[in-house]
C-alpha cells in the first residue's frame, strides 16, 4: 500500500494517471470510518489536504469560487454573512470536530443523498470543476451527482472548486434529526429567493436519490406570491408544500420512512418559505448579509 | 512528491516520533495508541461520533480517528498528554477533578482537549456556546452538568487570573 501526498495539482494527477483506482483522502470524515470497519482496504491513497489548488474561497463579480478543501468550519464563520443557510447548514454537520475536517468537495465526493452541503448548492445551480488527465471539465452538481453515492467521476480526476453565483434575496436551512448535534439527515431543506429573477429555488436533502430541485412547486410559488410585500396567501403555502413533497422521492431506512419524509418535506418546505417571506415583509430581501 | 513508506514520522507534543506502521491505512488515533505508547486519546466509535479520541492537528480540534496517520507527517499533533507540562494538571484537569466532572473518565481526555481548544478560542464563552461546542463530545454517565461547572470554575479563575491563558 502507497500514501501520496501531493502539494499541487498537477502532482496529484499525475499520481492518479499512474493509478486510476487509487483512492482520494481529503477531510477523513467518511473515508477513514471506512478503513477503520474493514470495509475498504485501500492499495493506494492520494491524500489531498495540502494541494494549494484545491484551498480557499474567494467571490468575484458576484460569483463565488469554493476550493473543493473548504471545510464545513470555513462555511460555517467565513461565509456566515454571504450565505446564511449553507453556513446553517454547515452548522448541524457533525460535531466541531468533524466541521473542522469535513470539506465541501468530499461532500460532494461522497455523494450521499444526506450530504448537508448539497441541497443549498443545488438551489443555488453549483457547478463542480473537476481536473482529469484530459483536462478540466465543469458540469452541474445535480448532473456530476448521478445516484446515491454514486458520481460522474471520471478516472483520475479530482473535483478541484465548486462555483455559483450570487443570489439576492432570503434564504433558509432547515434539517430534521433527533438532536442539533452529529445528527446524519433524515430530511433537510434550503430554500431561496431569488428576488432579482423572482424565482424560489429549493433544493432538498435525504429526500430522494441525487440532488434536485422540485421545479413544478418553484413555479408554483413564485407565481404565487407577492414579491413586493413577501405575502403569499396560507392556502398557496400549504399547496407549495404539498407539491415539494410530491417531488420528492424518499426511501425507507433505519432513519426515517417514506411517509414520515414525506410529511418532513411538506413541514420543511412551509416553514422555510414563510420564513422567507418574512425576510421580504422585514425589507430584509435585498440583503442576505443581514441577520434574518 | 512525498510518497509515504510504512517507516515515517510525526511531531507530536512538540516531540519527533518514528512510527513503524503495521500498514498505512493505520488511524492516527491507532498509531498514538497502539505504536507509540500514548493512550491518552481513547478508542471508542472510530468513526467521528463520540470525540473521546480528540486531539489538535495543526492547532485544529479534530477525531483522530478520522486522519491518517501517515499523511499527518509535518503536521504539529497535540494530544492530552501535551496539554501541560509533564506531571502537572492544566486547569481544566484540575478544575474536572474540583467539580466532580470525571465519573466513568472515559470521555475526559476528549473532552479536556475540546474544552481548552473552547477556552483558548472563546474565553468567555457561554453555556449554550459550550454544549455545541461539546456536542461531539458522548459522556454516556451523563455528567454534562458537571462538566459545565467544570467550565465555568475555569473561567471565573482564568478572568481572576486576569491573562485568559492561565494554566495552558
Amino acid at each position: 500500500m502507497t500514501v501520496v501526498r501531493p502539494q499541487r495539482l498537477a502532482e496529484a494527477l499525475d499520481a492518479l494517471s499512474s493509478t486510476p483506482a487509487a483512492h482520494l483522502l481529503a477531510g477523513g470524515t467518511d473515508f477513514m470510518v471506512e478503513v477503520n470497519f474493514g470495509r475498504r482496504r485501500p492499495e493506494r491513497i492520494v491524500a489531498l489536504r495540502r494541494v494549494t489548488e484545491l484551498q480557499g474561497w474567494s467571490v468575484d463579480d458576484g460569483r463565488f469560487d469554493l476550493g473543493a478543501l473548504v471545510t464545513y468550519r470555513q462555511i460555517e464563520r467565513e461565509l456566515a454573512g454571504d450565505l446564511p443557510a449553507f453556513a446553517a447548514a454547515a452548522r448541524t454537520v457533525g460535531s466541531p470536530q468533524i466541521r473542522n475536517a469535513g470539506t465541501v468537495g468530499g461532500n460532494i465526493g461522497t455523494a450521499s443523498p444526506a450530504g448537508d452541503a448539497l441541497p443549498l448548492l443545488t438551489a443555488l445551480d453549483a457547478q463542480v470543476v473537476c481536473a482529469g488527465p484530459d483536462g478540466e471539465r465543469t458540469l452541474a452538481l445535480t448532473d456530476y451527482i448521478t445516484g446515491p453515492k454514486q458520481t460522474d467521476r471520471r478516472p483520475g480526476e479530482v473535483i478541484t472548486r465548486v462555483r455559483f453565483d450570487r443570489v439576492r434575496g432570503p434564504q433558509h436551512f432547515l434539517k430534521v434529526g433527533p438532536r442539533n448535534a452529529m445528527v446524519i439527515s433524515v430530511a433537510c431543506l434550503a430554500l431561496v429567493l431569488d428576488v432579482d429573477r423572482r424565482q424560489v429555488r429549493v433544493g432538498l436533502g435525504s429526500a430522494g436519490p441525487r440532488p434536485a430541485r422540485p421545479a413544478e412547486a418553484e413555479q408554483f410559488a413564485a407565481a404565487a406570491l407577492d414579491w413586493d410585500s413577501g405575502e403569499m396567501p396560507p392556502d398557496d403555502i400549504a399547496e407549495f408544500g404539498r407539491k415539494v413533497s410530491a417531488a420528492a422521492a424518499p426511501i425507507t431506512d433505519h432513519r426515517g420512512t417514506i411517509e414520515y419524509r414525506t410529511h418532513a418535506v411538506d413541514v420543511l418546505a412551509r416553514r422555510a418559505l414563510t420564513r422567507a417571506l418574512g425576510d421580504i415583509g422585514a425589507g430584509d430581501a435585498g440583503d442576505p448579509g443581514q441577520e434574518a | 512528491m512525498e510518497e509515504q513508506s510504512v517507516t515515517y514520522g510525526l511531531r507530536i507534543n512538540d516531540r519527533d516520533h518514528a512510527v513503524q506502521a503495521g500498514w498505512l491505512g493505520e488511524s492516527l488515533l491507532y498509531v498514538l495508541r497502539e505504536r507509540l505508547g500514548l493512550p491518552g486519546a481513547k478508542n471508542a466509535c472510530e468513526q467521528g461520533e463520540c470525540g473521546s479520541c480528540s486531539v489538535l492537528l495543526d492547532g485544529v480540534l479534530v477525531c483522530s480517528c478520522c486522519v491518517l496517520a501517515a499523511d499527518a507527517t509535518g503536521s504539529d499533533i497535540r494530544t492530552v498528554e501535551g496539554l501541560g507540562d509533564p506531571g502537572t494538571l492544566t486547569d481544566v484537569q484540575q478544575a474536572f477533578i474540583d467539580e466532580g466532572a470525571v465519573q466513568c473518565g472515559f470521555c475526559t481526555p476528549g473532552l479536556v482537549v475540546a474544552l481548552h481548544d473552547l477556552l483558548e478560542q472563546r474565553p468567555d464563552a457561554d453555556e449554550l456556546t459550550v454544549r455545541e461546542a461539546i456536542s461531539g463530545n458522548l459522556c454516556r454517565c451523563t455528567g454534562y452538568g458537571r462538566i459545565f461547572a467544570a467550565v465555568a470554575a475555569v473561567q471565573r479563575q482564568r478572568a481572576a487570573a486576569g491573562d485568559g491563558a492561565a494554566g495552558v
